[in-house]
């Protein structure tokens, strides 16, 4: 997928003004972030469980090559075939070769952040495959020409009356109003492409090591007809999403689901341990795994950005953000969306184009809070700040201008001298006293003028706390 | 704002404690590191090691904000400079947000004030969720007599200041300030409890600029019982 996380002051300004969007991201809150929070509160140990599901994921981060090369083993021995991909080119690549290989002409797909990453639907469509959804949300975003607006609720920005709409249009059929009646239309729709699909590309909640099974977890079914009905399954993931082993898998799906949706449990969690055994009569012939990169090298180099790969995709820290519930999934321009997407995003598409992201957050901590692995996620936002602002380690990455850095030289030497900030304080009171209306200020200068755009700001107090202070002590 | 600084030196005198307030002193640095600029950030932060180096006993702030800034993110700043890494992980020992000092130090829940208003209590974040000093605060204002406080649907989320990002991103900032806004409103409260200046200042801001009379105070300004809330607009 192309990235505009460039874009993200002017896109975000558009989700500002747009009410109906407003409107749909209350839902975030008052369903998604809600429903996790009861879930939390209803669970024994719920502390100790997200202790448990950090120090999974950073054992498995840590020994990450020893728990691929055993995944990669276990798949082949259960009969699958496993591609590393460098990046999103050479996992298409791959994909493409099997396709053609089989004369595959229809693809269904089961939710999958990693296919977002790769931007496989077109690349297939391009070759004259017919490549659908069956994720209901997917499915309706695949028909607008959209993007996911959020990991696991990739519509939630689409109202009933536009999904009724868009499926009327693909399906030539009688619009239809309730959202029973709108999942009947979308079942009756999907159920000819289950049938003819001769390919089924998938994501991975997990891999599993020890056993070579990967796990999709689902409310809708899709997932687990995707990965029966058709001759060939594909499965993408990131190489980061694995677990050693399916007790520590067990410990991560208690996690996931109640940080993603509430639920103790989904509708559907589907383990795939390779295509159909000789003595099996369901599942597919060929079962591949590809294993991708992507850039995510270069999260796992840096000491400081590494636990953004313990991440396990439920969407909390979105739930939670301020942010997002303003700006909206779409505004930050690539595949991941709201807090960890701001890490993630500008790693992997380029930090200089992604600055934007990292400085979309007042560092709230809602995300961290929410995190079901703990990912201390405003500590790297200040870390790709820094990274961004300095350009170190590597200068082709600054996206700092020089005024900037000229305005925070100054800061720094206001600053080193009390006479000096009192004297900064001074000038302050002077320019701001011929301005100020009972102690506020309605307008000010670049580069502070945003502020007052909106709000009143505090005109300088006529006597420091210091010289309260100091005089206090000498009467 | 002054009268914040002023108050808590009166709350801690009634307390029989001695206050210091060490003249040099100026920032932390926290603006510098939040915009990404510590080489900026770490000179000035140096200097407040050398300053409160100089004195004894815990340092007392009446900021979660800036008291996160010394406990929680000096580790990264200083990352790579051991010697002060180590001097500010011993620092960081000594400093308390105001109210965790009240509680937690002292062991004082009841300061025996008297207000008699009605107001409503934000939970500002870095507080909240960088120090989790949550119930402080709240003890220290359920013991205050004649204050009548009314809860807020959603008082622990942000209310969009964030240092430089309030001017940065200030219509994202805007957004979400007006959502913190309307809750406050939707309250009733005349007035608005906050532990930290910087938001405080967004919140009267706002409240200004959209003709509202609820005035926002320090939560040392309410536990202090000779501030004069009437006044508090004029600080």
């Amino acid at each position: 997928m192309k990235s505009t996380t460039s874009a993200f002051r002017s896109a975000a300004s558009q989700a500002l003004a747009d009410v109906r969007l407003q409107q749909a991201h209350e839902v975030v809150y008052n369903g998604f972030h809600r429903a996790r929070l009861s879930a939390a509160g209803a669970t024994e140990d719920w502390e100790a469980q997200r202790t448990l599901g950090k120090a999974i994921k950073d054992h498995t981060i840590a020994n990450l090559d020893y728990y691929l090369d055993m995944l990669a083993n276990n798949v082949e021995k259960n009969g699958g075939k496993v591609y590393f991909a460098s990046d999103a080119a050479d996992a298409n690549a791959y994909v493409r070769g099997i396709a053609e290989k089989n004369d595959v002409q229809t693809v269904i797909k089961s939710k999958s952040m990693v296919s977002e990453e790769m931007g496989l639907n077109h690349v297939l469509e391009a070759d004259g495959i017919e490549v659908v959804e069956t994720d209901l949300g997917e499915y309706i975003v695949q028909l607008a020409g959209e993007a996911p607006y959020h990991i696991i609720a990739p519509a939630i920005h689409k109202t009933k009356a536009q999904v009724a709409d868009l499926l009327a249009e693909e399906s030539k059929t009688e619009r239809r109003e309730t959202a029973e009646e709108l999942t009947q239309q979308a079942r009756e729709m999907l159920r000819g492409v289950f049938q003819r699909a001769d390919m089924s590309v998938t994501g991975a909640n997990f891999a599993v090591s020890e056993t070579g099974s990967i796990v999709l977890v689902t409310n809708e079914g899709n997932g687990r007809m995707a990965t029966s009905m058709p001759r060939i399954h594909v499965a993408a993931m990131g190489m980061e999403k694995l677990v050693p082993s399916a007790a520590d898998l067990s410990a991560m799906l208690r996690i996931l689901i109640r940080s993603a949706t509430g639920q103790r449990i989904s509708a559907y969690v589907t383990m795939v341990n390779g295509p159909r055994a000789h003595d099996e009569e369901d599942g597919p012939e060929e079962f591949h795994l590809v294993i991708m990169n992507n850039g995510r090298d270069r999260l796992l180099r840096d000491d400081s950005l590494r636990e953004a790969l313990n991440c396990i995709r439920c969407g909390a820290c979105m739930n939670s953000c301020p942010v997002y519930r303003k700006v909206g999934g779409h505004s930050y321009g690539w595949v991941y969306p709201g807090p960890i997407g701001s890490i993630v995003s500008p790693v992997l598409t380029g930090l200089k184009d992604g600055a934007k992201l990292p400085a979309a957050s007042s560092l709230c901590g809602a995300c961290h809070e929410a995190c079901p692995v703990k990912i201390n996620i405003p500590r790297m936002l200040l870390e790709l700040r820094a990274q961004s602002a300095e350009g170190v380690p590597d200068p082709l990455q600054r996206a700092s201008g020089f005024g900037e850095r000229m305005t925070w030289k100054a800061w720094q030497k206001g600053m080193m001298s009390r006479s000096r900030f009192e004297a900064g304080s001074s000038i302050g009171k002077l320019v701001a006293a011929p301005l100020k209306k009972d102690g506020w200020l309605k307008k000010m200068p670049p580069p502070i003028s945003g502020w007052t755009d909106s709000r009143d700001f505090p005109a300088p107090a006529s006597k420091s706390f210091g010289k309260w202070f100091a005089e206090r002590k000498r009467d | 704002m002054p009268n914040v600084g002023m108050s808590v030196v009166n709350i801690l005198e009634a307390q029989g404690i001695e206050v210091h307030f060490p003249p040099d002193q100026t920032c932390c640095g926290q603006p510098a590191f939040n915009s990404g600029f510590r080489n900026d950030a770490r000179p000035v932060a140096s200097r407040f090691l050398d300053i409160f180096e100089a004195t004894d006993g815990p340092i007392v702030c009446p900021s979660g904000s800036c008291a996160a800034m010394v406990r929680n993110f000096y580790t990264d700043l200083f990352r790579d400079h051991p010697d002060e890494l180590a001097r500010a992980e011993k620092l960081a020992r000594r400093v308390y947000e105001v109210t965790e000092f009240i509680v937690d130090v002292l062991g004082v829940e009841d300061l025996e004030v008297r207000k008699d208003i009605d107001a409503t209590y934000h939970r500002c974040c870095h507080l909240l969720r960088e120090l989790h000093v949550d119930e402080q605060p709240n003890a220290l204002l359920e013991n205050v007599d004649g204050l009548d406080l009314k809860p807020m649907e959603r008082d622990e989320v942000c209310c969009g200041f964030g240092g430089a990002f309030s001017v940065k991103m200030s219509d994202v900032s805007t957004a979400m300030l007006d959502e913190k806004l309307d809750n406050v409103v939707a309250t009733g409260a005349s007035t608005l409890i906050a532990g930290d200046t910087g938001c405080i200042m967004h919140m009267q801001g706002g409240l200004r600029r959209r003709g509202s009379d609820v005035q926002v105070v320090h939560i040392a300004e309410l536990l202090d019982s000779q501030s004069d809330l009437s006044r508090a607009e004029q600080r």
